[in-house]
């Protein structure tokens, strides 16, 4: 990495992408920031109200409620779809027609627009015309996810199991496939059972893929809108309203601007500050583990 | 403790294999006796790697048996057939210490700790890898770790074959020696058979006391180094043994006389007695660069040359000419070398060899 | 004296090898393919069966949906799918979510490949914070950009049309891309490009001619992948769309009525934003292991 040349009108190849990233980036969250220390009243009609609005957001029981609701999920979904997607990427086929069908079919999930899978879901959870819910129902289950906050939340985490394991799966199967050969084979010589090789071989191999599993699915899940909002509506109640619907129904619905300028910043920040401690954390472990390695 | 007999053996990587070509190891047997230090040379995809993965296990043979100590082997997989390998690039686990990567193939047969101790460190210190016994195995440098994939190989007290596989690629060449002089040492010390696949001439002679030479799918010869160089049983050998390899001439007999073409060969008697009795269109004359010798005027059964190339090489130099539109390679010593473009060469009689559809055949000298 | 005698050798023999004779073996072996294969089945069974669940439902009229619970449509019916190809409204919804996606990997395409270059091949005064900065994009939730968005677009004239939604997802999309594309770039060597210099060739020329080729699958996958974040996104298409660019997420929630929904419709409609996406999945199929691992496994 440090035979780069020093060249700064490597500036010039950047700076198409920078002007688009910044019209979409940076414009709108100077608005943003503008916004959290304002109150608008209407056109000419602002106040700087300084930290008000971090302040009264911060102290807002449903949001704090939604903000705990949120990590909850996205903890209970990593915790599911991470040794879930490892699972299925061990067993996947190698080579041959039968890994090509079975990557194509386990991708599918994930080039499914997010409001459809939402749609998907609904239709499939129903008790009168979803198999899922015709089923359970059929089982005797007394099954619901419009009166039930229970029911509901486990039809989310199944539905967003359903979407996103295929990613932590797909990018695990891909950390698999650059083992060379020759390391099944030595541990074979070596008698290692099934699970030492995955303990000794394939795991280490794999954290460098499952890392960035889990940032973005940490981020993905962090942020997600469209799928709930489709399939509960964010109910029964406010059981399942997550950090985004808050925020769109605060924005679009409610027109606070200042709040939900303000809360817009919180949101952003605690995933830069997750992400943030989790990346280094594990680099710093990885340095620790690694005391002569230079890169 | 073992003798590994090859027996019948053949390979091929397609499920039903029609011509020969579709073989990667061609109708073979041989005898790797226990103790010896073998190596395996050939160039590049002549079967010599497929070989090693049938003797380990990795791969079962289409046809044919191996043996061990007389037991057919041919079903059981790698751990079950008490041999080690060491592959080309070091395998080791890179999570795991130095130590844990020793301990890791006796600790997979629950060998108690109070044993595995002793025997870890044992080895650590034939493989000077003792003061690395703490490190993570991650961040050792190549040879250190092509030591420690060695050293899984050493530690179980089973095993009676290391097998390895071109193991000193990715090392550097000052290191290389080192290795091997250490690898000598190891088969002096533990007497365990030792099969060391390499394309590498000079690599397979220093290591081993016997070399077979392997082309096209199949052992053509199998000998000390100095058989090979002396009497290479097959054109391959020749070529491929010597720098640089053996000149080869394609002859016929005409009229009591050996033919190269056009040109007759001044041969002696017994040469030409076996050219004739060949009794085949594909006879070959090998005479190797070093028994060339060139001289500025013709000489008694001399051959009139076309100087292509000098090239000094200090203590000797490289002669290339033509005879008869075919080039050939001299190796002359210092202060041989002809001037200009013509001269004579001599073959010397005693180390013409006859080669008969690419087999050498005796020839009754004296 | 090492050799046993051949007796005592077969024992030697038999004890070691003893533990499983090669028939056990292979049954055991054959036991535990056939074990994950189940497994994988289970799993891709399950994992299709809400997709077939819409397709089923596609097939049928809304009464035999409200109807009896039948598991394959009784009567089998494309009326759903007749209705929305022959109904401007709808699908010109699919019309305009995919010339948004086009124009999207366009113009994302278009400024990542140069950027990731930059990235790959030299150091210049800011880089790491730039690439830092990038990777927060990726972070940044959608919801947050609503009303700025909104606004923006707005005052600058290009609310409710295709590009303004091209623009936005570029937000997420050329970082990602940039990411992506990076690490396949660093993998070419890079004395390709010094030969190339030296053979005379000029930087666009270089980079058209050479180096894209080279990169080819590595772009595949980075265009899948822009795909299908844009394809999937609805919540800022959403916002900064009304009745032109109008994807069509947005034009299903119109099944649902006064009078009821029309399952039909809408589950015809779901099953048709998939098929793009097979169709991307399948062209790159053979790249998208090595894609998946962005690169740089």
């Amino acid at each position: 990495m440090n035979n780069k040349v020093l060249n700064n009108r490597a500036w010039l190849l950047v700076l198409p992408m920078l002007v688009l990233v910044a019209f979409s980036a940076i414009i709108p969250l100077m608005t943003v920031v503008n916004y959290s220390v304002q109150d608008v009243l209407g056109p000419n009609a602002r106040f700087f109200t300084g930290t008000e609005w971090f302040h009264s957001i911060l102290n807002d029981a449903s949001l704090r409620n939604a903000f705990v609701r949120q990590i909850l999920f996205s903890l209970t979904i990593l915790a599911i779809q991470v040794p879930l997607g490892i699972g299925i990427a061990l067993i996947m086929p190698k080579r041959g027609w039968q890994a090509s069908a079975v990557l194509i079919l386990i991708t599918l999930p994930l080039l499914i627009p997010w409001n459809v899978v939402g749609s998907i879901w609904q239709i499939f959870t129903r008790g009168d015309i979803g198999l899922m819910g015709w089923g359970l129902r059929e089982l005797g289950i007394n099954y619901n996810i419009t009166r039930n906050a229970g029911d509901a939340w486990a039809t989310i985490i199944l539905m967003d199991v359903w979407h996103w394991t295929p990613l932590v799966a797909m990018l695990c199967y891909s950390g698999l496939r650059s083992i060379p050969e020759a390391y099944y084979q030595a541990a074979r010589i070596d008698r290692a059972s099934k699970w030492a090789i995955f303990r000794y071989i394939q795991l280490p191999k794999l954290t460098n893929v499952l890392v960035i599993a889990v940032l973005l699915r940490f981020m993905h899940s962090f942020m997600i809108y469209a799928e709930p909002f489709v399939l509960t509506g964010g109910g029964p109640g406010s059981s399942t309203t997550f950090l985004s619907q808050s925020l769109a129904t605060m924005a679009i619905g409610q027109q606070d601007l200042g709040p939900s300028a303000a809360f817009s910043i919180i949101y952003f920040l605690v995933i830069l500050l997750v992400s943030w401690v989790f990346y280094t954390t594990i680099m710093h472990m990885q340095k620790d583990k690694n005391p002569h390695g230079g890169a | 403790m073992a003798e590994i007999t090859l027996k019948g053996l053949a390979h091929s990587y397609s499920k039903s294999p029609s011509s020969h070509s579709d073989y990667a190891i061609r109708q073979m047997d041989h005898v790797w006796h226990q103790g010896g230090a073998y190596a395996l040379l050939g160039p590049s995809g002549c079967g010599k790697s497929t070989l090693l993965n049938i003797i380990s296990g990795l791969l079962e043979p289409s046809e044919g048996d191996v043996l061990f100590d007389g037991h057919r082997v041919n079903e059981l997989p790698p751990e079950e057939r008490n041999i080690a390998q060491v592959f080309q690039f070091p395998v080791i686990y890179d999570t795991m210490t130095v130590y844990d990567n020793l301990a890791f193939p006796l600790r997979n047969m629950n060998t108690p700790e109070y044993k595995v101790d002793p025997k870890v460190r044992e080895i650590a210190d034939i493989l000077d890898l003792t003061p690395l016994l703490s490190r993570k195995a991650k961040n050792l440098t190549a040879d250190e770790k092509q030591k420690v994939s060695m050293g899984r190989g050493l530690v179980r007290d089973d095993v009676s074959a290391i097998l390895f596989d071109e193991p000193l690629t990715v090392i550097d060449p000052q290191l290389k020696w080192k290795l091997r002089r250490k690898l000598k040492e190891i088969h002096e010390r533990f007497n365990i058979t030792m099969i060391y696949v390499t394309h590498d001439q000079l690599e397979a002679s220093t290591f081993a006391d016997k070399i077979a030479v392997m082309y096209d799918g199949q052992v053509v010869q199998f000998g000390t180094p100095r058989e090979l160089f002396e009497k290479p049983a097959h054109t391959f050998v020749g070529y491929f043994i010597g720098s640089p390899g053996m000149n080869f001439m394609s002859v016929s007999h005409q009229a009591g006389k050996v033919m190269f073409g056009e040109l007759p060969l001044p041969v002696n008697e017994a040469v030409s007695r076996s050219v004739a009795a060949a009794g085949s269109s594909n006879i070959k004359l090998g005479i190797r660069p070093e028994f060339i010798t060139v001289s500025q005027t013709p000489e008694a059964n001399s051959v009139p040359i076309e100087v292509v190339n000098l090239q000094d090489l200090g203590t000797y130099s490289l002669l290339s000419f033509t005879l008869n539109g075919q080039l050939f390679k001299a190796r002359l010593p210092e202060g041989h070398a002809p001037v200009g473009d013509a001269a004579h060469a001599v073959f010397s009689d005693q180390h013409i060899a006859l080669y008969v559809d690419e087999y050498l055949v005796e020839i009754g000298h004296e | 004296m090492y050799r046993l005698d051949n007796a005592q050798q077969g024992e030697k023999y038999n004890t070691i090898f003893s533990r499983t004779t090669p028939a056990q073996r292979r049954k055991r072996n054959a036991r535990s393919r056939l074990r994950s294969r189940f497994l994988l089945g289970l799993y891709l069974f399950l994992m299709i069966l809400p997709i077939y669940w819409l397709i089923n439902m596609s097939l049928q009229t809304n009464s035999e949906i409200l109807g009896s619970m039948t598991l394959w449509p009784q009567n089998l019916t494309f009326d759903n799918y007749i209705g929305i190809f022959t109904n401007s409204s709808w699908y010109m919804g699919y019309v305009n979510s995919m010339l948004y996606v086009a124009l999207n990997m366009l113009i994302t395409i278009c400024v990542a490949l140069p950027a990731a270059y930059a990235f790959s091949r030299y150091r210049f005064i800011g880089d790491k914070h730039l690439f830092f900065w990038l990777l927060t994009n990726l972070m940044a939730p959608p919801a947050v950009f609503l009303l700025p968005y909104f606004q923006l677009y707005y005052s600058v004239g290009l609310f409710d049309t295709h590009i303004a939604v091209a623009l936005a997802h570029c937000l997420f999309n050329i970082p990602l891309a940039i990411w992506i594309l990076e690490g396949f770039m660093s993998s070419v060597p890079k004395e390709i490009d010094e030969t190339a210099y030296i053979d005379g060739y000029s930087f666009p020329r270089f980079f058209i001619k050479i180096f894209i080729p080279m990169i080819r699958s590595g772009i595949g996958v980075t265009l899948f992948f822009l795909f299908m974040f844009s394809w999937v996104e609805l919540l800022l298409a959403r916002t900064l769309t009304a009745t032109d660019a109008q994807p069509i997420g947005m034009i299903m929630t119109r099944t649902s009525t006064a009078s009821g929904i029309d399952w039909g419709t809408l589950a015809a409609a779901g099953v048709l934003t998939i098929v793009p996406g097979i169709l991307v999945v399948y062209f790159v199929r053979n790249h998208i292991a090595k894609g998946f691992a962005l690169g740089r496994t």
